[in-house]
C-alpha cells in the first residue's frame, strides 16, 4: 500500500501555516515509524506500549500548548489539534494517553495549581518522567459527575479521601492522579501520588475497545494527602469541566485521524479488489460509500480548523467544542463501519486497522461526554432549556 | 567546527508526478514537496558533529521561496542558520554546484555535507562538482564517518561492499542512507525555528551547460500473462521466455 499522504480534498492545507504543517508532518512520520509497526501487537495483547511515552516526550507531545518555561513546546491550538489527528490515525489509545497527560493532567495543574505544584509536576510530565491520570467518573456517576460520592475531609494538616473512581485512563501506571472530590459539598481537585497509603489503582480488564490503553479504578480508603496537594484555584464542577473542554477539543481532531486512516485503507482496497471482473471501486454503491467518507472527513476538517482558530483567539465556546466532538466522533465511527463493509471479510482481520479503530471509537463516542450528552449541551445552548432530567 | 549542509526541496517520492504543459518540467500543482531524504542524513551528521565539537551548522538551499519550508525544517531539526540562495531560473547540476560553491567559499567551513543525490533529477553530481570547484577532497556515498583532528576516516558504499577512505579537512561529504538515524524536528524546535530568520542571498546567475529538452514518463506496463499455476506450466513458460521474451 502507498504511504499515507493525508486526506485533503478542499486544499485545507492552505489554511495552515508552515509550522502547523511541519508539526503535522513530523507527528505523522513519528506515527509511521513508532506507532503503526507495534500497535496491532499491543492491541491484541491488551498492553500499552510503554516505551512510546519517552519517544512522545522527546518529540514534545505532552502539554504541547503550555509555555516553554516548563519544558513544553508552546504550540498554538491548531498545531495541537493536528498532532492529535495524527496520533489517533495511529491508535485512539495513543491519542488518549496524550490527551490525558496534556489536557486532563498538565492543563489543570497549570491552570488551577500552585506555583510549587507547577514547578514540581509540569517538567516531569512534559519529559515523560511522570505519567498522570484524571479521576472524575465514578461507578454510579458518569454523565452526571456532579453527583460524585468521593469525599475529602480535613485532618492532621491535610485531607482524607474516601471513595472510588472508575474508567480512569492511565490510573494504574500514573505517578500522579488529579482526583476530583467534594470537600464540604464543593468539588475540588487533589493530587494523589502513586504509593500513597490508602490509595490503590487496579487495572480494569476485558475491554473490547482501547485495548492498548490502561483503564483503571482508583480506590481511596482513608487516604491521607498533605495540604499542599489540593489545587488552590478552581473550585466547583466547572474546573473539571474546563479540563474536559480541552480534552474534547483534541478528540474532535483525533477522530478525524482515525477516520482518515480508515478512508485511506478503504479507498486503496476498493481500487485493487476485483469482483465481477472489475475493481469494486467501479461499482456505484461502493463509490457512494467512499464519497460519504471523504465528504464527512472534509467537513470535519474545516470544522476543526475554524474551531482551533477560535480557540487561539480565545473566542471559543464550550458548545462549539461539543459540536465538533459530537459530529466528528459520530462520523468517524460510521466511516470505520463502512470501511469494514468495503473490505468485506478482510475488514474483520487485524491485518487492517479498521476494526481496531471501530472498536476504539465506541469508547471515544462515550467518554468525555457521550454523543447524546453533547446533543443536550448544544440543545440547551440554542433553546435555553436544559433537557438533562 | 564550522559546518555547511546543502539541502534541497524535492517532490515527495510518494506523489505521482505529471509532466507540465512545457513538456520538460513537472507540473507542480498538487505535488507535495519535502526535504530531500538523503539531506536528512547530511543534516543529522552535522548536528552530531556540532554536539560533539561545538561550532555552527549553516543550511543552504538554492531555489525559490518554496524552499523556505525545507530550510525551516532544517532549523527545526537544530541547524543554527539558514540561507536561501534565491533563484528560480532552471539550472543544471553544474550551475547549482556553482552557486553553492560560491556561497561556501565565503563561509570557509571545515566540512561541507550534501545528500548523495536529490531524488528529483537523481544526477548524483552536485556534491562532487562542489568539491571540484572548491578544490577540496570529497567522500561520496558515505555510510560512516569519524573526524579526528584534521583527519576524516569514512566508509563509502561501493558495489558489493564498503570502502574505507581517509582524507583531510576541509572536505565535502555526500551522505547515504545508513550514515545515521536522522532525528525528528521536535515540536519545540519547530516553534523556535519560527522566529529564526532565513537569510536571502542573490547568487550570480549561471548559464546551464545542459538543457532539458523533453521529459517523458516511462511507457505504461502492459498487463502480465499468467501461463498456468502449477508444474505443468513450466515447459510453456520456458518456451515463452526463450522465443517471445528472448531472455534465456
Ligand atoms: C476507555 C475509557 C476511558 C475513560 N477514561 C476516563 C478518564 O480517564 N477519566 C474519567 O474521569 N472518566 C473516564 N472515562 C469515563 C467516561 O467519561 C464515562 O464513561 C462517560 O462520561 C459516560 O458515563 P457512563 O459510562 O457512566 O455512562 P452513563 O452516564 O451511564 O450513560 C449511559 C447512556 O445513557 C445516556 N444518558 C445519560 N444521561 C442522559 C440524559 N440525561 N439524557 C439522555 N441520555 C442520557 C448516555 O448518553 C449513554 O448513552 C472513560 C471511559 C472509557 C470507556
Ligand atoms: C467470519 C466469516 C466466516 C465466513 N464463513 C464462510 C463459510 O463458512 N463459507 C464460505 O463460503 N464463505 C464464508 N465467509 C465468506 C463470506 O461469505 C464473504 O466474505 C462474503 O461473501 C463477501 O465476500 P468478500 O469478503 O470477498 O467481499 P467482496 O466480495 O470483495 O466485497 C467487498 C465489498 O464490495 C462490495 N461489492 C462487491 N461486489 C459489488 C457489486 N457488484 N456492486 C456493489 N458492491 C459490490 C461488497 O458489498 C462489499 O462491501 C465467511 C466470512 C467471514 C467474515
Amino acid at each position: 500500500m502507498p504511504a499515507f499522504q493525508g486526506v485533503d480534498y478542499f486544499n485545507a492545507d492552505e489554511l495552515l501555516s508552515e509550522e502547523e504543517r511541519l508539526v503535522r508532518n513530523t507527528v505523522r512520520e513519528f506515527v509511521e515509524d513508532s506507532v503503526l509497526p507495534v500497535i496491532e501487537k499491543h492491541n491484541r495483547a491488551g498492553t500499552f506500549p510503554r516505551d512510546i511515552v519517552q519517544k512522545m516526550a522527546e518529540l514534545g507531545v505532552f502539554g504541547a500548548t503550555l509555555p516553554t518555561t516548563y519544558g513544553c513546546a508552546g504550540l498554538n491550538n491548531v498545531s495541537y489539534g493536528l498532532m492529535m489527528q495524527e496520533l489517533e490515525r495511529g491508535d485512539s489509545s495513543i491519542r488518549s494517553f496524550a490527551s490525558v497527560q496534556s489536557a486532563l493532567v498538565m492543563f489543570p495543574i497549570y491552570t488551577f495549581g500552585s506555583e510549587e505544584q507547577k514547578d514540581k509536576w509540569l517538567p516531569l510530565l512534559a519529559s515523560g518522567k511522570a505519567i498522570g491520570s484524571f479521576g472524575l467518573t465514578e461507578p454510579d456517576y458518569g454523565s452526571n459527575p456532579g453527583g460524585m460520592i468521593t469525599r475529602a475531609v480535613r485532618k492532621d494538616g491535610g485531607f482524607v479521601l474516601n471513595g472510588a473512581k472508575m474508567w480512569i485512563t492511565n490510573g494504574t501506571i500514573a505517578d500522579v492522579s488529579v482526583v476530583w472530590a467534594k470537600l464540604d459539598g464543593v468539588v475540588h481537585g487533589f493530587l494523589v501520588e502513586k504509593g500513597t497509603k490508602g490509595f490503590s489503582a487496579p487495572e480494569m480488564k476485558g475491554k473490547h475497545s482501547l485495548r492498548a490503553s490502561v483503564t483503571s479504578e482508583l480506590v481511596f480508603e482513608d487516604c491521607w494527602i498533605p495540604e499542599e496537594n489540593i489545587f488552590p484555584n478552581g473550585k466547583g464542577l466547572k474546573a473539571p469541566l474546563m479540563c474536559l473542554s480541552q480534552a474534547r477539543y483534541g478528540i474532535a481532531w483525533g477522530a478525524l485521524g482515525a477516520a482518515m486512516g480508515c478512508y485511506d485503507v478503504a479507498l486503496n482496497y476498493a481500487k485493487s479488489r476485483i469482483q465481477f471482473d472489475k475493481p469494486i471501486a467501479s461499482f456505484q454503491l461502493v463509490q457512494e460509500k467512499l464519497v460519504y467518507m471523504l465528504t464527512e472527513i472534509t467537513k470535519g476538517q474545516l470544522l476543526c480548523i475554524q474551531l482551533g482558530r477560535l480557540k487561539d483567539q480565545h473566542k471559543v465556546k464550550f458548545t462549539h467544542i461539543s459540536m465538533a466532538k459530537r459530529n466528528n466522533v459520530y462520523h468517524a465511527l460510521e466511516i470505520a463501519r463502512i470501511a469494514r463493509d468495503i473490505l468485506g471479510a478482510n475488514g474483520i482481520l487485524d491485518e487492517y486497522p479498521i476494526m481496531r479503530h471501530m472498536a476504539n471509537l465506541e469508547s471515544v463516542k462515550t467518554y468525555e461526554g457521550t454523543h447524546d450528552i453533547h446533543t443536550l449541551i448544544i440543545g440547551e445552548d440554542i433553546t435555553g432549556i436544559a433537557a438533562y432530567a | 567546527m564550522k559546518l555547511v549542509v546543502c539541502i534541497n526541496h524535492v517532490p515527495d517520492t510518494e506523489t505521482k508526478v505529471k509532466i507540465g504543459p512545457d513538456g520538460k518540467s513537472i507540473d507542480r500543482t498538487g505535488v507535495n514537496f519535502i526535504l530531500n531524504p538523503y539531506d536528512e542524513f547530511a543534516i543529522e551528521e552535522c548536528l552530531r558533529l556540532r554536539e560533539k565539537n561545538g561550532g555552527e551548522v549553516v543550511a543552504v538551499s538554492l531555489g525559490g521561496d518554496s524552499h523556505k519550508e525545507t530550510l525551516r525544517k532544517a532549523l527545526a531539526m537544530g541547524v543554527d542558520k539558514a540561507v536561501l540562495l534565491k533563484d528560480e531560473a532552471p539550472r543544471d547540476s553544474f550551475s547549482v554546484a556553482q552557486a553553492l560553491a560560491d556561497f561556501i567559499r565565503g563561509v570557509s567551513p571545515d566540512l561541507i555535507f550534501l545528500g548523495k543525490q536529490s531524488v528529483d533529477s537523481d544526477d548524483a553530481a552536485v556534491g562532487m562538482m562542489v568539491a571540484e570547484m572548491l578544490g577540496l577532497p570529497s567522500v561520496s556515498v558515505a555510510v560512516k564517518m569519524e573526524v579526528d583532528g584534521k583527519t576524516i576516516t569514512a566508509e563509502r558504499e561501493i558495489e558489493g561492499g564498503h570502502e574505507k577512505v581517509e582524507c583531510s579537512i576541509p572536505a565535502v561529504i555526500t551522505a547515504q542512507k545508513g550514515l545515521n538515524e536522522p532525528r525528528y524536528p521536535s515540536l519545540k524546535g519547530i516553534m523556535a525555528a519560527k522566529s529564526k530568520p532565513i537569510e536571502e542571498v542573490q547568487p550570480t546567475p549561471a548559464q546551464p551547460k545542459v538543457d532539458v529538452v523533453a521529459m517523458k514518463k516511462p511507457p505504461a506496463k502492459s498487463a502480465g500473462k499468467i501461463v498456468g499455476a502449477d508444474v505443468s506450466a513450466v515447459p510453456e513458460l520456458v518456451r515463452l521466455l526463450r522465443e517471445e521474451a528472448k531472455v534465456i
